[in-house]
Parts: structure tokens; sequence; C-alpha cells
């Protein structure tokens, strides 16, 4: 069921579409937001608020790559495996994620922290390779760049945890 | 040389707030355009030979032009389309993170051409820069009322919105995107209807790229005869290039229309990197045939490129070193397209993972002799008319291309059981 506030913000975002159903997208990310990934449940919820069936909404939230149908880490690294990327050794990148998170392309850390996915282009061609990590584009990554950026989540999720 | 769309973006691409981009003479093309009528305007953008910046290279005006200006009975709609995902591709995030409202003015511009009310931001979520700008820039334009009810004074008004996709290249082509704005997965819809005549909610609607409005504001202020002078080539305009890949300063730069291959590549992106020499490029993103290095001459302007046998695209090269294996640059760009096919047409839908398994294959050593043949008929049933969209057709511009030209790797990869390059 959705929360007063979940239910404020996206009727919201209705008034700016002509029909209801043109704030799906946002309405999947507000949920997604607020829940950390899209359930059959938020699916449900989703398709009542915005009178819409359960498979329309189910085939657009499988549709965006932003989407989470399944539970993900509390931080999601994309990396970028398109043609620039590539060429200025992505592959190198990967590999070295894979190894220090110990999980394969699309996989959660056993510790629910991490949560690895290839993403296509970034559009930081010419600085790449990029990776996309909560929401947040990084450019020029190196295998140490991109463990002080896994060091940085760490750090954020523990200053979390002490406060909380 | 002049460089109206880049001038005034700071090296850091902080924003560009109201005031300074007023002070360095925005908005006046706005002002010029509400003088005139909305057709005089679109006149105005056809005489200036200003042609789509987001791949295709349609004549804008004329594009505008075939929205029907008796059709007022509901809302009308123009969409700028700021979903940049086409791989090698980063020039619409320049324009939208350093120069916002350049982008904002070019769309107010485009609306009051076609005479809509409600304009869109088609953002795609990863810009989140980008997307800070904007909802800054639409602030303002309200507060200076370049936005809302009675624009400067007429009885013209436009309300404007950012819409953040949630990320998929689909949303880039046009009936896809209005697709996606309304609520419904952004597969194509079939053409005609135009969106001109039947766009977003079945209403009149121009979708633009960010580049091709940024360059609107400059030619209203400037004129369509100045637009034309800074060109080299029959195209008017500057264009954005962008070079990605092996060379020593990769980066983007604004340039006369029709500037070569040659100097993008060696003066401006400095020459390849030490010890690699040039292979071959795309010159347009990942959907543009390959071209090689004794093709450097070539104008980078629509005619010449498709002359040279691809197309000019987004203008953003990707360069192929020859360290670097061309079959695995290629699965990586098909790779991309398998992911990103909607699923709608069949042959695009099953063609190309089958097109992206056998790359894969020829990469682990373990790729035949009649799978390269294989990959020959894919160019020829994924081509142009067997499918809605241009995704399948511009997914195999590369591969019909890079076995033509680097045909020697395919059948290395074959013969020597493995990757040559690795």
């Amino acid at each position: 069921m959705l929360s007063e506030k979940e239910r404020q913000l996206i009727e919201a975002e209705t008034r700016h579409h002509e029909q209801k159903r043109g704030a799906v997208s946002e309405a999947l990310m507000i949920l997604q937001e607020s829940r950390g990934w899209v359930s059959s449940e938020a699916i449900s919820d989703v398709a009542e608020a915005l009178g819409m069936t359960v498979e329309e909404v189910d085939g657009i939230a499988t549709f965006y790559d932003l989407v989470f149908r399944s539970p993900v880490g509390k931080h999601v690294i994309m990396v970028c495996d398109s043609v620039s990327c590539f060429v200025m050794g992505e592959q190198r990148i990967s590999d070295h994620l894979r190894t220090r998170l110990g999980v394969e392309m699309g996989g959660t850390t056993a510790d629910g922290m991490f949560t690895l996915i290839p993403v296509g282009c970034l559009g930081a061609c010419d600085r790449g390779p990029a990776l996309l990590v909560d929401g947040e584009i990084h450019e020029d990554i190196t295998p140490e760049r991109a463990d002080e950026i896994i060091a940085r989540c760490r750090k954020e999720s523990d200053a979390h945890t002490a406060h909380g | 040389m002049p460089t109206p769309l880049t001038a005034d973006i700071r090296p850091d691409r902080s924003y560009l707030d109201v005031r300074a981009y007023e002070a360095a003479g925005g908005y006046q093309g706005l002002r010029k355009a509400l003088g005139a009528s909305p057709q005089d305007v679109q006149q105005t953008v056809i005489k200036s030979g200003l042609r789509g910046r987001g791949g295709a290279g349609f004549p804008t005006g004329q594009k505008w032009s075939f929205v029907p200006m008796d059709d007022t009975a509901g809302h009308r709609y123009v969409v700028v389309n700021a979903d940049e995902k086409e791989p090698g591709t980063m020039k619409d995030r320049l324009l939208l993170e350093g120069n916002t409202h350049q982008l904002i003015e070019g769309t107010i511009i485009a609306a009051w051409a076609v005479k809509a009310d409600i304009a869109y931001i088609f953002l795609r979520r990863e810009y989140t820069a980008a997307a800070r700008n904007i909802e800054k820039a639409i602030a303002e334009a309200y507060q200076r009322g370049y936005l809302g009810k009675g624009i400067l004074g007429s009885s013209w008004g436009l309300e404007m919105r950012l819409h953040l996709s949630a990320g998929r290249y689909m949303c880039g082509e046009e009936t896809g995107l209005l697709n996606a704005l309304e609520g419904r997965r952004a597969i194509p819809r079939n053409k005609p209807p135009f969106p001109q005549v039947s766009g977003l909610w079945g209403r009149p609607t121009v979708v633009n790229n960010v580049e091709t409005l940024s360059n609107v504001p400059h030619i209203l202020r400037e004129g369509p005869d100045w637009y034309k002078t800074l060109s080299a080539s029959p195209d008017a305009g500057t264009k954005i290039y962008g070079v990605s890949g092996k060379v020593k300063k990769p980066g983007l730069w604004e340039l006369p229309m029709g500037t070569t291959l040659r100097e993008i590549i060696y003066e401006h992106a400095g020459g390849m990197a030490d010890g690699l020499s040039l292979r071959g490029l795309i010159p347009g993103g990942a959907s543009t045939d390959f071209l090689t290095a004794d093709q450097l001459d070539v104008k980078m302007d629509f005619d010449s490129v498709a002359k040279a046998g691809s197309r000019l695209g987004t203008g953003t090269v990707v360069v192929l070193d020859h360290r670097t294996c061309p079959i695995g640059m290629l699965l990586s760009l098909e790779k991309f397209f398998a992911r990103e096919s909607c699923g709608w047409c069949t042959p695009c839908r099953e063609g190309l993972p089958w097109v992206a398994r056998i790359l894969q294959a020829l990469e682990d050593g373990t790729g035949e002799q009649r799978d390269i043949e294989i990959l020959e008929q894919h160019g020829r049933l994924l081509g142009p008319g067997r499918t809605f969209c241009a995704l399948a057709p511009g997914a195999v511009e590369p591969l019909q291309s890079a076995l033509r030209l680097f045909r020697e790797d395919f059948d290395a990869h074959v013969r020597q059981k493995r990757c040559p390059f690795k």
C-alpha cells in the first residue's frame, strides 16, 4: 500500500501530464527511492494509483535500466561497457570490480552493500572508463579510483548506521 | 572563428545563470522571434539551413513547417530530446550543463514557431548535473517572464517541464520517446502520421535534439546569412565534434561544419596516443559505418560523410588504434544494440543477440568460417525497411563496414582459434 507521502509525490507528478499514466516512470522511481527497489507490490500500488493494469506497469518497469525489479545493495555501481569505455579499458575495470567485490555482473555482495551492473553509454566518452555510482557519474576510472569509490561508499554507510 | 554555442561555457561547466546569459546577449533571439510571426520564424530557420544535430540531419525549419497551424483545438507540444545515449556521444551533455539557458531559449523560440503551449525536456536521469541546471534555468526563466502566461508582454504562453527518463536507448528514438512520455513502453510508432500532425497524446508535436535547439537563438539574433558564414561546407553553422578513444587529448570542440577528420583528430585531439597508429574510426556514434585511416580528408558534414560511405551521425568520433581488436570493438557496439533493442520487431529482437553471440564466439576462439557468412546475412536481414525504427539498420552499419574493412581480422580469429590482440 502507498504511504501518504508516496501518494502525495505521485499525485504531484500526475498533474504535469495529460493523463495520469504519463507519470508512471516517475511513480516507479518515487517508490524505488522510498523502498529501495520495485517489488511486485510496488507494481500493483502504481497500477492502482494511475488506473493502469499490473501487466502494463510491469512492462514499463522492466523496460528501464534504472528501475530495479529485484533487491539491490545499498550502493549500485554501474559500469559503462559501451564503445569508448571499451577502447579505454573498461574490461580491466570490470574485472577489478568483480574480483574486489566478489560478485559477477548483476550480483549483490553477501553483506548487501554493493550491486554491480553493466550500463550503456554514460556520455563520458572523452573521459572513460566511466562508472555510475548511486546515480552520479564518475570519470577517468582506474582500479585505484574504483577502490576509493568503494571505500567512500562503505564509509558513508557506516556513518549512516552510526547515526541511525 | 566564432563559436556561438560554446563561447560562454566555463571550463568546469559550472551553471551559467540567467544574468550571465543575458549579459552575453541571451534572450535577444526570443525577443526578435516574438516580434515576428511564427511562420516568419519558421522561414528564418529554413533559410539558415540548420539541419538536425541528433543524427538524422533533417532540416529543422522544414520539420516545424509540417505542423498544421490551424489545429488549435487542444495542446500543442515541443519536446527536447535530451536522452543522449548513442555510444561515443557526449556533446549534448556539454550544452545541457554548460549553457542551459541557450537550450531553454531555443526551445521557447521553437514553441513560438509552432504555437506550442507545453514544452518537455526529456532528459536521461543519469545526467544529474544537467538536471540540476535545467531545474534552475526553468525557474529563472519563469521569474523573468520568458515562460508562463503572456511571455514578454505578448498574449502567448508556454509551460515548460523537465522529465527525467529512467534509462533506455529507445527513448531517444522520436516516437519511442513520445510513447515513454505517455507512460508506455518506448517502442516505435508507425509513420505516418508524423509527430508534427499526431504526436504526444495525439496532438501536434515537434521533437528536436539539444544541439539543434541550442543553435536557434543565434540564428534569430544574428540572422540566417550570418549563420551560413560559420560553416566550411554547404551545411550551415558550427558543429560540436568530439573524439574519444586512444588519442592524446580526447574532448569536444565547436568547429565550422565541414571541418576535416584530419583537423579534428590531429589538431584538436592532438593525434594518436604515443606508440599507437590510427587504424579506423566511427565518425558519428555507434550506428555509423567505420571509415579508415586513408579517409582523413573527408569533411565532417552530412553530405561529405555520406559520400565517403558513412554518416555524420552525432559528429562524435571514436578512434580504433592498431592495438585494439576491431572485432572486440564491434562486439561492444553490437552488445549495446542487442541489449537496447525494444523487442517490437522480430529481426532486431532475434537478430542482434545472434550477431553479438557470434562476435563473442570469435573473440573466445570458438568462431567458425560459416559464422562470418551469417554475420554478412544479418547485414542484409537487419537493414533498412525491415523494422519500424532505425535501431537495427543503425546497428548493422558498423557490422557491414567492419566485415568489409577488417575482413582479415575476422579470418584470423577463426584460423588462430583465438583473438590475436589478446
